[in-house]
Formats: structure tokens, C-alpha cells, sequence
């Protein structure tokens, strides 16, 4: 058994980034428990928010935490537009083809990134990305600590708007029963577009508290894609708990398993996962019938 | 030729169908009826194939069929239709009905001509080769009724096949089953309209709550206590006679 | 309503003797792209257009082939032509074990998108990482041209091999939609419970269609490392080809005999124009790409088959409006 200041830490991280994970798939369970969109631009707008923070901190200094109300309404609105604009209207309501679309986006936005941006991976590096926190039995980064912190309360945050307040409620009632909402008079194209926005808002704070221990890359989003959905899947399609512990499992997994096995081979173990659920609890750990 | 024996099936902690048993024989047409949420459609869909039992047997023609996937009765000779209904869109009638006959005939465009027959045996032989868009509710039920005879049932199922359809409409395929039955098919419906039920069956099985509660000629079971309060609720059955006496009296 | 086989057939064969009139290797490059555009169109469409089943990883059948054709000749000196037949066969069975877990499992619509992807994404990395496929550096065939060893001194020579090809897979397509398989898949797209009703194995019949796709993908993938001599794991698994081989036949009409076709055509097309405007940039190709599925969901979704039909109706309805 590994010494356990090697495990330790590699926990920490693993719960460190497992929040965050959480996070990106929040919004991405909340895109499909609301509209039922499989949202393939998930990591792919994650990455250009993260491009949003390293742009925000290199041409206008502002630091990636500072950045959260800046960049969270942003991508609210960018998510707001996508949905009411391109997604709704390419796919003209028809599921099979709102997949095509947003698969569509990704690539757009992919490509896009790399024509404008290049192929260089872009870090920051804030004042404090090398300081640690003590624990005591283990030493962890401060931008993962914070990162870790950050993505709870931002977690609570959307899950006290999501259950206390009037679009909370609008928002739990349009998933739950379209026609029913409609009668009573919940604008359903405005809401629809609303949840997008809030899903892919999600992304704009997880890019906030991800940078300083992360990198902007226009590769990022194919990565992200799968972990989301993997933890997505693993939680089951539509369950805020769901994603919240499958992001912890999927970052756990990592960590641990790229420590025992080597990064590519990690790469394939949270594909494995992925299939694995598919096929056999495709509903997940905690999800309603797909 | 088909018989339901004690069938049970829980959906979590709903129980939707609890120790149903009736029988379909042979030539005959049966009706099972109920009210809404009685479980109608879950028995029918245990009996065809499309949801697995908890419990119980169904034996068509003598064979235990419990676990044989719907293709696999189909072939052979159990057929059923569906309530909502699910035409192959963007196909015209003649290939709607054509796939049907594709499970008997070995060529296709065997197939294709036999559609014809069949549309022509359920009325709807002007619009063979319309595309099924274009047709009304009423044309969609009888493409769904041709389909099914396509492949040449023993036994055909039909789910609540009257709704959506007019009186006049209802008028028009209530001689129409009874001409399937006469070719020799055995038939077992669930309705709602009950017109058609009292016309067509032969015997009637009256579901709630999962189970059966009453079963016998419709003349028997339209004044059975039991069926009454079902549909109309506790204490109906009293109610209804004691103003029918009331009624007689003051005659 | 269905492509006659005349008009399929006499199409194909217009394109035959393109060689004789064509000099331009350039023209026969963009001619021979157009026909492997066409070939990876006709695979996908074969299960997504007339089987509905819309995958998202046809690079895993792809792949597959190519990189069989390359490891086979190289590591075991077979002859590139059995190879080329051997590509067709592991692509059908990479076709067959996806659909297999897939379809047992019940998997449709969204969630056989992403089981797809995921299987292709899984093949890339597996590539990347084993030495017998080269690993990321990938695999380079050695040039040595010669009839017999499936390599052309002559354009004509690989424009041959895909226009047999693709004519093959545009008579499958021509099969399928007259064929007794092809009603049942239809059929299968369209309503699977109605079909299971009526006596069609749904998942057979799916996996099936998932055979014949991935054998066809295979060849696609063979001959593009025949052409190119080079492969890695991204041209192989990587979400280009992927991405290629379902929107030739959006473009060009789902489920349609020379809809992969017209989609092949208007996308190759689309590539040099856009390769001159935008010299090449990187990245700028795959992004025409992606707002083109848009573009074409969002206007055509039924394709440039039904372009003809949907003007039609326009002019029809603007003949009411001034009636």
C-alpha cells in the first residue's frame, strides 16, 4: 500500500477537482433535466470560458476569482442566446436533430478556438497559484482549495435557487410536465432558454475557480466532454445529487487512477466507466428513467 | 386459445396488475374492460409480449408464451395493435401494411401486392398508395387493424381500437371486426366505448385496480354490482336501483 | 420515394470514364476524394439514414480498417488488396460489437450517440498508446506503386478502386431500399414497437445494418491508407472522420440513395473553397463543418435531395397566396 502522504494528497486533489467536476456537470444535468437536450457544447463552451478568464486576467488584470461576476453572467447570456437562437431554431424542437446541433456548436467553437487563439496551452499565474494550505497531514494548493470551496457554495447557491425561489419553480415544473406549465402561463421558450443559461453559467464559475491550477487549451472541451457526461450518466441524467457525487467519483477515480496507472491509461478508465454505465445502469446511480 | 392465469405486475410499489386470469377462446371475440388506470394496457402489454410478468403464466395455444419476445409471437400468429396508434410515417399505406405481410411472404414485392388485399379487406383500398400523413384518425386505426391482419394473426389484439372515432366511424368498424372474426381470427379487445363492447364480445372481463372483478356475457355483466360501483363508484349500484324502483313505482 | 435503380446506375457509370476526359491531378484528386467522401456517406447512411440509428463514432469502423490495412501489411507482409478485404471484415466486426453491446442494452437515440463516440474516443487513445500502431507517431507505408500492391503510379488507378467502391455502396443503399431488410429497417427507424409487433427482430435487424456500415467504413478506411500511405491515431479515431461521415448524407438527404452523393460533392466542394479563401488555416476546415450541420439542419434538414420538393411547395404556396 502506498505511503499515506502520497494517497493523502492524492485524495484531496481528487476531491478538489471532483468539485469542480461537479460543477461543469451540474449545468450540463440541469440542461438535460430541463430541456432533455444532450448538450455536446458542454465542455466546448467551458473552454472558451476559460479563455474568457485568461483573457480577463492577462489584458485587464482582473484575478479568476474576482472574474466570477464577470464571467458567470456572461456565459449566462452567451447560453441564453445559444439556446433561444441557434439551438432552438436549427433544431426546429426536434430531439434527434437539437443533438446533431449541438454537436454542430462544438465543433464550431473548437475550431474557432484554435484559428484564433492557436494551439498554445495558456496558463496564469496569480500570485498565490504555488502557495499551499496546511492541513496538517497534508499539504494542498491553494487554488484547489479554493477551487474546492468555491464550487460548494457555488453548488448551494444553485440549489437554493433551483428550490426556493419562483424560477426555481418554474424552472422544476417545465421539467417535470411541459404542457401542464404552459397552462399556467410559464413562457416556456423564455425559461427553456433561461435553464441553458444557468447550465452553461455553471461553466463560466467553474472556469473562474479552474484556471489557476488548470490551463486554456482549445482541446480542453473534447476532454471535459466526456468526464461531464461520464459523471452525468454516473449520477444519473437529470439528478443534482447525482452529478454532485459523481463528480466526486469521477475525480477520486482520476487522481487515484492516474496515480496507480499512468495518465493515458486513467484516460481510458473514466471512458470504461462511461460505457460501462451506459450499457448496464444507463439511469444511473440516482436518475429517473432515460 | 389464450389463457391468462393469475398475472401479476408491480411497478415499484404500485401494483398494476394483481392475479388476473381470463380466457380467450378460440373464434370468439373477448373485450376486457375497466375504468381508467384499472390496467387494462399493462395486462395487454404482458400478454403481448412487451412487459415482463412478476408472476403468473400466459399460455397461447397450449404453449407457455411468458418471456417470448413480441417478434417471436408474432411469428407465431399473436398480433396486437396499439392504442396511439404508430403508423410508419413517411411510408405510404401500401408499405405500412406491406411489412406486416413481409413476416409470411418471402418476397417483397409479394408483399407488396398482398398490401393491397388487405387494404381492400378493411376498406381502404382507394388509398393504398397514399402516404399515411395524410390520413385521418379513423384511416390511421384501419391501417393499424390491416397492418396487424398482414402477418396473419391466430390471434389479434386490439388496444381500445375504437378511440378517437365517431359514431358513424365506430358504426363502420364494429362490422368490420366482426368480419375478422368470422375469417377466423380470435380476438381479445380492451375498450372504452362500450357500444362497441356490447355489440362485438362474446365475453367480457371486467378489470380494476389490477384485478378482475366480474366476468360473463355483456348483457350479465352491464347489471353485475360490482362493475357498476367500478366505473361509478362506491354505493352507485345501490343508488341506481333504488331510483329504478323509485322510477318503477311511480310508473 | 425511391431512387430508381436506372438513374443510380447510369450515374455511376457517367463517372467511369472520367479519367479518359480528365488529365488534371487535380481534378482527379478532388474526383477521388469526392467518391471517398461518398463511400464513408453511403457506410453512415446506411445505418443512420435508413436505420435512424445516428452514430457518432463511425471513426471506430474507419479507423479499424485503416489501421488493419497499414498493420497487416506492414507486420505481416499481406498483400494489400486481401488487406483491403480484411479491412471490410474488422470493420464489420468493430460494427457488430458495438451494436451488439449497444442494441442488447437497449441503448437509442442520445444515449447510442455517445456510446459511439465513446468507442471511437477509446480506440484513439488505445492507438495512441500501443506500439504496434505506431503509438502517436502513427504508421507511414513505404511508397512502392505497383498494381499488385495496391498503389498507383496513375491517379486513374486509385479513382478506379473507389469508384468500384462506392458503386458498391450506392448498389447496397439501391438493395436496401428494395429489399425486404431494407422495409424492416425502415420500419425499425420509424417505430420500433410497432415493428416488433409485427414480427421484425428489431435488434437483429439493427445489428445488421451496423455490420454492413462498419464493413463499408472499413473499406473507406483502407483505401484512405492506400491513397495517403499515413496514418495516426487522430486521422484514424479522431472526430473528423466522424464527423464527415454523417454530414454527407445530412447534406445530401438521410436515407437516400445519391443523397451521400450530392453531399460528397457539395462538401468536397466546399473544402477547396474554402481551403483558398482561408489559406489553410488551422482549424478553419472542421469549423465549416460544424456551422454547415447547423446551417443545413436549420434550413434543410431533409437535405439537397429535397430541395427540389420544398421549392416546389413554396411556389405552390405563393401561388395560393395570390390566387
Amino acid at each position: 500500500m502506498l505511503a499515506f502522504q502520497i494517497l493523502l494528497p492524492a485524495i484531496l486533489n481528487g476531491l478538489a477537482t471532483g468539485a469542480v467536476y461537479a460543477l461543469v456537470a451540474l449545468g450540463l444535468t440541469l440542461i438535460y433535466g430541463v430541456l432533455h437536450i444532450v448538450n455536446f457544447a458542454h465542455g466546448s463552451l467551458l473552454m472558451l470560458a476559460l479563455y474568457g478568464v485568461y483573457f480577463l486576467y492577462t489584458l485587464l488584470g482582473i484575478d479568476p476569482y474576482l472574474a466570477l461576476p464577470v464571467l458567470v453572467p456572461a456565459m449566462f447570456a452567451l447560453g441564453y442566446a445559444l439556446q433561444r437562437t441557434v439551438i432552438a431554431k436549427a433544431s426546429h424542437g426536434r430531439e434527434e436533430n437539437i443533438l446533431l446541433v449541438t454537436l454542430g456548436l462544438s465543433i464550431v467553437i473548437d475550431n474557432l478556438a484554435l484559428y484564433l487563439w492557436s494551439a498554445d496551452t495558456r496558463t496564469i499565474n496569480p500570485s498565490y497559484a504555488f502557495e499551499t494550505v496546511d492541513f496538517g497531514v497534508a499539504f494542498i494548493a491553494v487554488p484547489k482549495a479554493v477551487s474546492f470551496a468555491g464550487a460548494l457554495v457555488i453548488t448551494g447557491l444553485l440549489w437554493l435557487l433551483i428550490h426556493r425561489t419562483d424560477l426555481g419553480t418554474a424552472i422544476r415544473a417545465l421539467a417535470r410536465e411541459r404542457q401542464g406549465a404552459e397552462l399556467v402561463g410559464i413562457d416556456v421558450d423564455h425559461i427553456y432558454a433561461v435553464s441553458f443559461g444557468i447550465g452553461i453559467a455553471c461553466l463560466g464559475a467553474a472556469a473562474c475557480l479552474l484556471l489557476p491550477s488548470y490551463y486554456a487549451h482549445p482541446g480542453v472541451g473534447e476532454s471535459f466532454v466526456v468526464i461531464a457526461f461520464t459523471i452525468v450518466v454516473l449520477g444519473g441524467m437529470g439528478s443534482f445529487a447525482g452529478a454532485l457525487v459523481g463528480g466526486f467519483v469521477i475525480g477520486l477515480t482520476e487522481s487515484l487512477g492516474g496515480l496507480f496507472l499512468g495518465e493515458n491509461l486513467g484516460k481510458i478508465g473514466v471512458f470504461a466507466i462511461f460505457i460501462a454505465i451506459l450499457l448496464f445502469r444507463p439511469t444511473g446511480l440516482f436518475g429517473q428513467r432515460a | 386459445m389464450l389463457e391468462v392465469t393469475g398475472v401479476t405486475k408491480r411497478f415499484g410499489g404500485l401494483t398494476a396488475v394483481a392475479e388476473a386470469s381470463l380466457e380467450a377462446r378460440s373464434g370468439e371475440i373477448t373485450a376486457l374492460i375497466g375504468p381508467n388506470g384499472a390496467g387494462k394496457t399493462t395486462l395487454f402489454g404482458i400478454v403481448a409480449g412487451f412487459i415482463p410478468a412478476d408472476r403468473g403464466s400466459v399460455r397461447f395455444a397450449g404453449e407457455e408464451i411468458r418471456g417470448v419476445p413480441p417478434h417471436r409471437l408474432a411469428r407465431r400468429g399473436l398480433v396486437r395493435t396499439f392504442q396511439i396508434v404508430q403508423p410508419f410515417a413517411g411510408l405510404s399505406v401500401r408499405e405500412n401494411i406491406a411489412v406486416g405481410c413481409q413476416l409470411r411472404q418471402a418476397s417483397r414485392s409479394a408483399a407488396l401486392a398482398e398490401a393491397e388485399d388487405v387494404a381492400r379487406r378493411v376498406g381502404m383500398a382507394e388509398l393504398i398508395d397514399r402516404p399515411v400523413g395524410a390520413l385521418t384518425i379513423a384511416g390511421r386505426k384501419r391501417l393499424e387493424l390491416a397492418r396487424a391482419l398482414a402477418t396473419r394473426p391466430r390471434l389479434l389484439l386490439l388496444d381500445e381500437v375504437m378511440a378517437g372515432l365517431n359514431p358513424r366511424e365506430i358504426a363502420e368498424m364494429v362490422p368490420l371486426i366482426r368480419a375478422i372474426r368470422d375469417s377466423g381470427v380470435t380476438l381479445l379487445l380492451t375498450e372504452h366505448v362500450m357500444q362497441a363492447v356490447m355489440s362485438l364480445a362474446e365475453r367480457v372481463y371486467v378489470l380494476n385496480d389490477g384485478r378482475i372483478i366480474a366476468e360473463g356475457r355483456p348483457a350479465e355483466i352491464v347489471t353485475d354490482a360490482r362493475v357498476i360501483e367500478a366505473y361509478l363508484g362506491h354505493g352507485a349500484a345501490e343508488r341506481l336501483r333504488g331510483r329504478l324502483a323509485f322510477g318503477a313505482a311511480r310508473a | 420515394m425511391k431512387t430508381p435503380g436506372l438513374l443510380a446506375a447510369a450515374v455511376v457509370l457517367a463517372l467511369a470514364p472520367l479519367p479518359l476526359l480528365v488529365h488534371s491531378d487535380f481534378w482527379l484528386h478532388f474526383a477521388i476524394m469526392t467518391l471517398y467522401f461518398g463511400l464513408l456517406g453511403q457506410a453512415w447512411n446506411l445505418l443512420g439514414g435508413y436505420g435512424g440509428q445516428r452514430s457518432f463514432g463511425h471513426a471506430a469502423f474507419f479507423g479499424t480498417g485503416a489501421y488493419a490495412t497499414a498493420v497487416l501489411q506492414l507486420d505481416l507482409g499481406v498483400n494489400p488488396w486481401i488487406c483491403l478485404v480484411l479491412a471490410g471484415i474488422f470493420g464489420a466486426a468493430v460494427g457488430a460489437l458495438v451494436g451488439a453491446l449497444s442494441f442488447r442494452y437497449g441503448l437509442r437515440g442520445s444515449y447510442f450517440a455517445l456510446v459511439t463516440l465513446a468507442f471511437a474516443e477509446v480506440f484513439r487513445i488505445v492507438a495512441d498508446s500501443v506500439p504496434f500502431t505506431g503509438a502517436g507517431v502513427g504508421l507511414q507505408i513505404p511508397l512502392r506503386q505497383a498494381a499488385a500492391n495496391f498503389q498507383f503510379h496513375e491517379k486513374a488507378g486509385f479513382y478506379a478502386v473507389i469508384l468500384a467502391l462506392t458503386a458498391i455502396a450506392t448498389a447496397l443503399a439501391w438493395w436496401i431500399e428494395h429489399s425486404r431488410f431494407g422495409a424492416d429497417l425502415v420500419a425499425v427507424r420509424e417505430n420500433e414497437d410497432a415493428a416488433r409487433a409485427l414480427g421484425i427482430d428489431v435488434n437483429r435487424t439493427k445489428l445488421w445494418a451496423m455490420v454492413l456500415s462498419g464493413g463499408l467504413s472499413g473499406f473507406a478506411g483502407s483505401f484512405y491508407t492506400q491513397y495517403f500511405l499515413y496514418l495516426d491515431p487522430r486521422i484514424a479515431y479522431g472526430v473528423e472522420v466522424s464527423v464527415t461521415a454523417l454530414l454527407v448524407p445530412l447534406i445530401g438527404g438521410l436515407g437516400t440513395v445519391l443523397g451521400p452523393l450530392m453531399g460528397a460533392v457539395t462538401l468536397r466542394g466546399l473544402n477547396e473553397v474554402s481551403g483558398i479563401v482561408t489559406g489553410g488555416a488551422p482549424g478553419l476546415n472542421l469549423m465549416l463543418y460544424g456551422a454547415l450541420l447547423i446551417v443545413i439542419l436549420a434550413f434543410l434538414p431533409e437535405g439537397l435531395v429535397g430541395l427540389g420538393p420544398r421549392l416546389r411547395r413554396a411556389r405552390l404556396a405563393g401561388r395560393f397566396r395570390h390566387a
